[in-house]
């Protein structure tokens, strides 16, 4: 845990108020988030919620916020959708990969890694 | 709060949207290691809670049927624009449920076997094509891994002819990235012969 709120361990089902299902089902792992400009954490966030918003001051995957909160990836999801919804978080979808791949992105993939 | 403070763990601002890499393969057979020699930050961990198909909200909370498995992921910026992320996906076949949700969007997945144990890769391979995953074979060289010829390697995994297969060392930065090309320039030449 790496949670800065100072408090204890809790229950994740108690964090998300005993939901599980993101109301954004569009975040994956690999999305990019980003808080809003001008979004600060509020007095009535909990302190997960305002954990993620002075996290994500630049951007970060779903994944890596998860990670460093040290809380589920669905436990994140469902807070991250909601700050999405209250418009403090913006969200940039990761390239829709179709059955075949576009030979441009496969291109851009091979270019980067060869540079490795 | 921990590394994530310092600026440069961040995704760069000009990067518009990111693509994903499956790095699958049985426990121990060095995912995490191949993730940690080519990702630009520090391997990170995350968990999922994988539920059983069908279960609800009330079964999750009461903790039945909900399993956790553990992630260890990378990075790597590609240019000014996109990022890769690196997955290494638990490769037990009591995680499949969870893997139809992970390779959703991925460009196609790495299997890492282990040639002193190849019967522990079986499991993993299978359902890879059984997800229709577009994928490449790596050999993770260990100190006491056999010397198999490729085609022998190649027959004892059941490989498709045109699955590549390439031997790698997973603690080598160069050697990993190498079976990454392998896979990308696979995918890109699928891609060319099916829009010829």
């Amino acid at each position: 845990m790496t949670s800065s709120a100072g408090s204890g361990p809790v229950r994740p089902y108690v964090i998300t108020g005993g939901r599980s299902v993101p109301a954004l089902d569009n975040l994956a792992l690999e999305t990019l988030v980003i808080a809003a400009s001008g979004s600060a954490p509020e007095p009535r966030m909990s302190p997960e919620s305002a954990e993620i918003l002075s996290l994500c001051r630049r951007q970060l995957s779903v994944a890596e916020v998860a990670a460093h909160l040290g809380q589920p990836i669905t436990v994140v999801k469902v807070l991250l959708a909601d700050l999405v919804d209250a418009g403090l978080i913006k969200v940039r979808p990761p390239v829709p990969i179709a059955d075949l791949p576009d030979k441009g992105l496969l291109k851009e993939v091979l270019d980067g890694l060869r540079q490795l | 709060m921990d590394s994530a403070n310092s600026d440069d763990h961040y995704v760069a601002d000009t990067v518009s949207a990111a693509v994903k890499i499956v790095i699958a393969g049985p426990l121990g057979v060095g995912k995490t290691t191949l993730i940690g020699s080519l990702s630009e930050i520090v391997p990170l961990r995350t968990e999922e809670s994988m539920t059983q198909a069908g279960s609800g909200v009330d079964e999750e909370v009461s903790g039945k049927a909900t399993t956790t498995v553990a992630m260890d992921f990378g990075r790597i910026t590609l240019n000014a624009r996109r990022v890769l992320y690196l997955f290494g996906t638990p490769g037990q076949p009591r995680f499949f449920p969870m893997w139809r949700h992970l390779v959703h969007g991925a460009l196609g997945a790495l299997a890492l076997v282990d040639t002193r144990r190849l019967e522990a890769s079986f499991d993993v391979l299978g359902h890879l094509e059984d997800l229709g995953v577009p994928f490449a074979v790596a050999a993770n060289n260990f100190p006491s891994s056999p010397n198999y010829p490729p085609e022998a390697l190649r027959s004892a995994l059941d490989l498709l002819p045109e699955t590549p297969l390439m031997i790698c060392d997973a603690r080598d930065r160069y050697s990993s990235a190498q079976a990454l090309i392998t896979l990308v320039d696979h995918l890109y030449t699928t891609a060319s012969e099916a829009t010829r």
